[in-house]
């Protein structure tokens, strides 16, 4: 525990304080009552690319994601310290609205959560509560755009106003992700979103995570190496509470520098 | 590893214990089982034996009398004024109709008893009827009014043990001034004349068989008790002598005491009741009771017995013999017990009606139902999503959990200080009674609440929150919705506890005599006002027989609403409920 | 294991990779000693040795084949990424060029049999020289790789100039001798062959050794630490 605290992040080349940086991260702590759950994290993001964030059970990824959208003000005790920005605006701060930031900030779960509403309401509550459709007309292209970008608009359309949870797992997380991108959010995190679904949803959630990477800075959270490797341009890797290496995903996985990250993505830990 | 390689060892180890391990299985679900079937059995017997009792309470036997609403009688005053006809001696209306009916019963008493086949209270019933149709003075009026409680019992057998003896022969009844003779020309009255004389030697022996147990207790008292014991003996041995002298019939009759079962003779709108038995079995003696006392070689005639003995029933020989002759002249009707529902309570179970009672539970249930299903709801949602985790919740907490479990009379004695001695509210009224109803429910509806808000998938609030519904709209456009049909039930049957209540409601007054129902609107709130199981409760401490038919029929009553409240609670969880 | 101090937290991952390991340096030594023997047959004017030769070489085209069914399994079922993904790659790579030495090898053998048909050479002694150098070429990079150490690797990488220098006077002086006597044409050619094989083989030993160090260092030798021959 006390050298992951004290050994610094290792950087890979042009992986920190490069040009296109959509979320900028410095010293971020996080700690649960007594308990710190992350440790001095910084951090570049780079905008209209996929970084995964990759470790162990309990590393601190999950939480460190949550601190993207202060879904961490949720909970009770939860303190964060540091600096985290946003296209140059800090997050962390009381002055900050966290309804506000988390209109700009999508997020995805782990398990498929729709509403238990129709197919429709699940993709047009973003839109409705922020008050971003002027009319029905308005509402209705709102939603079939975001369901056409999550690919779901050809396997629903007919049956808009079907509950959003008698779709399958896949489609579930498909719904939400369009329920995400249908307020237009400007980072959108993924927290481990395909660890329910099987392969073919997973790949075909994984498509669509590259094409949604055109537009949108997104940060993902996954269990499954192959899936960081797969989707991700970049990827960082937590261990205990500390980001132990962030680099470009190719050479995370071909050629990592520090030894934890090579015996994680190798299967050799502890 | 034995003697072939197929054999597993594992295998074998778990075969020997298998057999145990399977009758155990059994055990337990025959256990199971036996259990169920215990509950089922003890529920079944339950609702049988009220529903065996209750059920005959829906009917009502109802006297039908046409009667003659004569001006002078009804309109004393002669101008048709409310004031007047107010005035009118309507229960000598009734009379006048009854002794129409009973022409030959003229003297005093019979007709006081014969009086006492209705309740005076109809007459009130016959003014309102005048009141309402004023048109109907000087004309007749077909009137229902129920039956005397007793003769309803008796009428739906449940008063007295009674049967029909077969005749054969041809009767001819004779009178002797107050006696009549009545004779059979084949032995009808044998059998009877035979059960009457062992009954008595029976009695006898009893007598004697008691005088005996005294005579022995003599010796082991003290002296003091002696000549009482002494007293009681020789009165027992006297009424034994006196019992076998008689059973002897030496004037060739057996007496037909108050002791012994009623014999009565009806033939053709006559009736008799005997008083002596020949013991030749073809003849007997008896008194009219109903018609003039001549029968003609009649072989169309009834040999009516009425097993329990007169001394020991509430109902007397000439009443059963009028309420018989009503119900074969057609005057007794059964039909739906109206009056359980259209009256509030009365002191005569004919009358009694759980009206009030009905309208006191409603009354009283919309006060709790608006105070503690939003109370309660608001306080669970503020505490299971809003409130930090500290002490002060946690004491919260503790002690509405605590609450839930303090007894219901407590909650009474707090409406009593509280709403009654201190906010000077009226006693008895639908309004206390919810209020602190309200109190003792709250506790269920906040842990029903917070239990449901609890099941809500803790995804769909982080779902809400990211895409940034602020923790209000969370609440209130995800969780709350999702969380109703568990709220709805726990609300429903907190409100079912609460109108089964009675405890905390004998505090504030709700335990009375109310015989008329409060209104069903805002005044009600605050009238006098009594609910079902309070009313229950009274009934069941009711002297007549009667109310012991009702008290089983408004616990029927009571169980269904309980029944209904529940299936309106299933029929709201399903369909409401959403999975996710 | 020599490129990460844990096990594998799958055992039978961590024993398929040491099993590849293994393989490819009994492959190595098998291709060694068929070099061995090869410039043997030619230096001693000694054909007897082709029989086992030719045995051997067909043990090193199976063992080829038994490495790169074992890579293809491994990239199948184990995903292998990082040192792992590095070293299943750089084995299939290294086992072909093990391959292509057995291959080398067992014709260096096969031309003694000619070469016993003519009168000695005076450069046959050339020709053991820089089969030697070859041979120990070969040796060390097959070390490196049983250590997995760079250093001999890169030390084996440059000294193939070494090589080429052996083969370019040897090929001169040959030419010369041809020149000045047409009668040593038949057996010159052979010799040509011969030192031009060696001189394969040697190119061969720098391919694993970058192999090699493309496993430990995940990165290519830099064409800086020494010019391309």
């Amino acid at each position: 525990m006390h050298d992951a605290q004290t050994q610094p992040t290792v950087y890979h080349k042009n992986s920190l304080g490069g040009s296109d940086i959509k979320v900028e991260v410095r010293d971020v702590s996080v700690s649960y009552g007594e308990k710190q759950a992350l440790f001095n994290v910084s951090l570049d993001i780079p905008d209209k690319s996929v970084t995964a964030f990759i470790g162990p059970s309990g590393c601190g990824k999950s939480t460190f994601l949550r601190c993207m959208n202060r879904m961490n003000d949720t909970i009770d005790g939860a303190r964060v310290s540091g600096s985290l920005k946003i296209d140059g605006a800090e997050v962390n701060d009381r002055a900050v609205d966290p309804v506000v930031l988390r209109a700009s900030v999508g997020m995805v779960f782990q398990k498929p959560n729709p509403f238990p509403k129709s197919i429709y309401d699940n993709v047009a509550y973003g839109p409705r509560i922020h008050g971003l459709a002027s009319g029905r007309d308005e509402l209705d292209a709102i939603v079939e755009q975001s369901l056409r970008k999550a690919g779901l608009w050809a396997e629903v359309s007919d049956r808009l106003q079907d509950p959003g949870t008698g779709l399958s797992g896949g489609q579930q997380q498909r719904l939400v992700i369009a329920r995400a991108i249908a307020v237009n959010p400007e980072v959108i995190l993924m927290d481990e979103p395909c660890s329910a679904l099987d392969p073919i949803a997973t790949a075909k959630i994984e498509d669509l995570i590259d094409e949604l990477r055109e537009n949108y800075c997104i940060i993902i959270v996954t269990h499954s190496m192959q899936q960081a490797a797969r989707v991700s341009q970049m990827t960082a890797f937590f261990h205990m509470g500390s980001l132990i290496e962030v680099g470009p995903t190719e050479e995370i996985f071909t050629n990592p520098l520090e030894s934890r990250t090579q015996d994680y993505i190798t299967g050799r830990f502890g | 590893m034995t003697d072939s390689p197929r054999t597993f060892p594992v295998r074998e180890d778990v075969e020997r214990r298998l057999a145990k391990r399977y009758r155990a299985e059994l055990r337990f679900r025959t256990a199971g089982l036996t259990a169920i079937g215990i509950a089922v059995a003890i529920l079944c017997i339950l609702i049988g034996s009220i529903a065996s009792e209750g059920v005959p309470a829906f009917t009502a036997k109802e006297l039908v009398l046409r009667v003659e609403l004569d001006a002078d009688r009804v309109d004393p005053e002669g101008d048709g004024s409310v004031a007047s006809l107010r005035r009118g001696s309507y229960n000598r209306v009734l009379q006048d109709a009854l002794r129409e009916a009973f022409p030959g019963v003229t003297a005093r008493n019979d007709l006081r008893t014969l009086f006492g086949l209705y309740t005076p209270l109809n007459a009130t019933r016959l003014m309102d009827a005048v009141l309402d149709d004023p048109a109907l003075v000087g004309n007749s009026y077909v009137f229902t009014m129920p039956l005397a409680d007793d003769l309803d019992l008796y009428l739906k057998g449940r008063l007295v043990e009674d049967r029909t003896l077969p005749t054969a022969g041809r009767l001819t009844a004779s009178t002797d001034g107050d006696i009549v003779s009545l004779r059979s020309t084949t032995a009808d009255f044998t059998a009877l004349a035979r059960e009457i004389e062992q009954s008595m030697a029976a009695e006898a022996r009893t007598l004697e068989l008691r005088v005996e147990q005294v005579r022995l207790a003599l010796d082991q008292v003290p002296a003091a008790d002696a000549p009482r014991l002494q007293a009681e003996a020789d009165r027992h041995a006297a009424a034994a002598v006196n019992l076998r002298q008689l059973a002897r019939a030496p004037d060739g009759f057996l007496p037909l005491t108050g002791d012994v079962p009623s014999v009565i003779v009806e033939s053709g709108g006559q009736a008799f009741r005997l008083t002596q038995l020949a013991v030749d079995g073809k003849s007997a003696r008896g008194e009219v009771v109903l018609g003039s006392g001549l029968v003609e070689n009649a072989d169309d005639w009834t040999l009516y017995v009425v097993d329990t003995p007169e001394s020991r029933r509430r109902v007397s020989d000439q009443l059963i013999i009028w309420t018989r002759s009503l119900v074969e002249r057609e005057m007794i009707q059964t039909g739906f017990n109206t009056y359980l529902f259209a009256n509030a309570d009365s002191r005569e179970p004919e009358l009694a009606g759980i009206k009030g009672a009905l309208y006191g539970s409603i009354l009283t249930m919309i006060i709790t139902m608006f105070l503690s299903v939003p109370i309660g709801v608001f306080t669970a949602v503020y505490l299971e999503e809003y409130a930090p985790k500290n002490r002060v919740t946690d004491f919260i907490e503790v002690n509405i959990n605590n609450l839930a479990a303090v007894p219901s009379i407590v909650f009474g004695l707090l409406g009593l200080a509280v709403f009654i001695n201190f906010f000077g509210l009226p006693r008895s009224a639908p309004l206390v009674g919810g209020l602190v109803l309200s109190l003792m429910t709250l506790p269920t509806v906040i842990i029903a609440t917070r239990a449901a808000l609890k099941a809500v998938p803790p995804s769909i609030r982080q779902a809400a929150l990211g895409v940034g519904a602020s923790k209000t709209q969370a609440v209130f456009h995800h969780v709350l919705p999702l969380a109703a049909p568990g709220i709805l039930t726990g609300s429903i049957i907190g409100l079912a506890q609460a109108l089964g209540e009675t405890a905390p409601l004998l505090m504030i007054g709700m335990v009375a005599f109310i015989a008329d129902a409060p209104s069903l609107g805002l005044a009600g709130f605050t009238e006098p006002a009594t609910v079902m199981p309070v009313q229950i409760f009274l009934w069941s401490d009711g002297a007549e027989r009667a109310f012991e038919a009702r008290t089983a029929a408004a616990i029927l009553i009571l169980l269904a609403l309980m029944i209904g409240f529940n299936a309106v609670a299933i029929y709201l969880r399903r369909r409401f409920e959403r999975r996710w | 294991m020599a490129l990460s101090k844990h096990a594998h937290i799958v055992t039978a991952y961590g024993e398929e990779l040491d099993k590849l390991a293994d393989e490819l340096a009994r492959m190595g030594g098998l291709v060694e000693m068929q070099l061995v023997a090869a410039v043997d047959a030619v230096v001693r004017r000694d054909a007897s040795v082709v029989p086992d030769v030719r045995k051997r070489e067909a043990q090193v085209n199976a063992m080829q084949v038994d490495i790169e069914r074992r890579v293809i399994r491994l990239f199948a079922l184990r995903q292998p990424l990082a040192t792992d993904l590095r070293m299943t790659i750089s084995a299939l790579r290294i086992a072909s060029d093990l391959e292509r030495v057995g291959d080398l090898a067992k014709n260096i053998a096969y031309r003694s049999k000619d070469l016993n048909t003519f009168a000695p050479l005076a450069v046959l002694d050339r020709v053991e020289r820089l089969g030697e150098i070859v041979a120990k070429q070969l040796h060390e990079v097959l070390d490196a790789l049983s250590s997995f150490d760079v250093e001999p690797a890169i030390r084996v990488w440059r000294n193939d100039d070494e090589v080429d220098e052996h083969y370019n006077s040897l090929i001169r002086e040959m030419l010369l001798s041809m020149a000045d006597n047409p009668a040593l044409v038949g057996p010159g050619a052979h010799i040509l062959f011969v030192a031009k094989n060696l001189e394969r083989v040697g190119d061969h030993a720098t391919n694993v050794a970058e192999a090699i160090h493309y496993m430990v260092t995940a990165e290519a030798l830099d064409p800086s630490d020494q010019p391309p021959r």
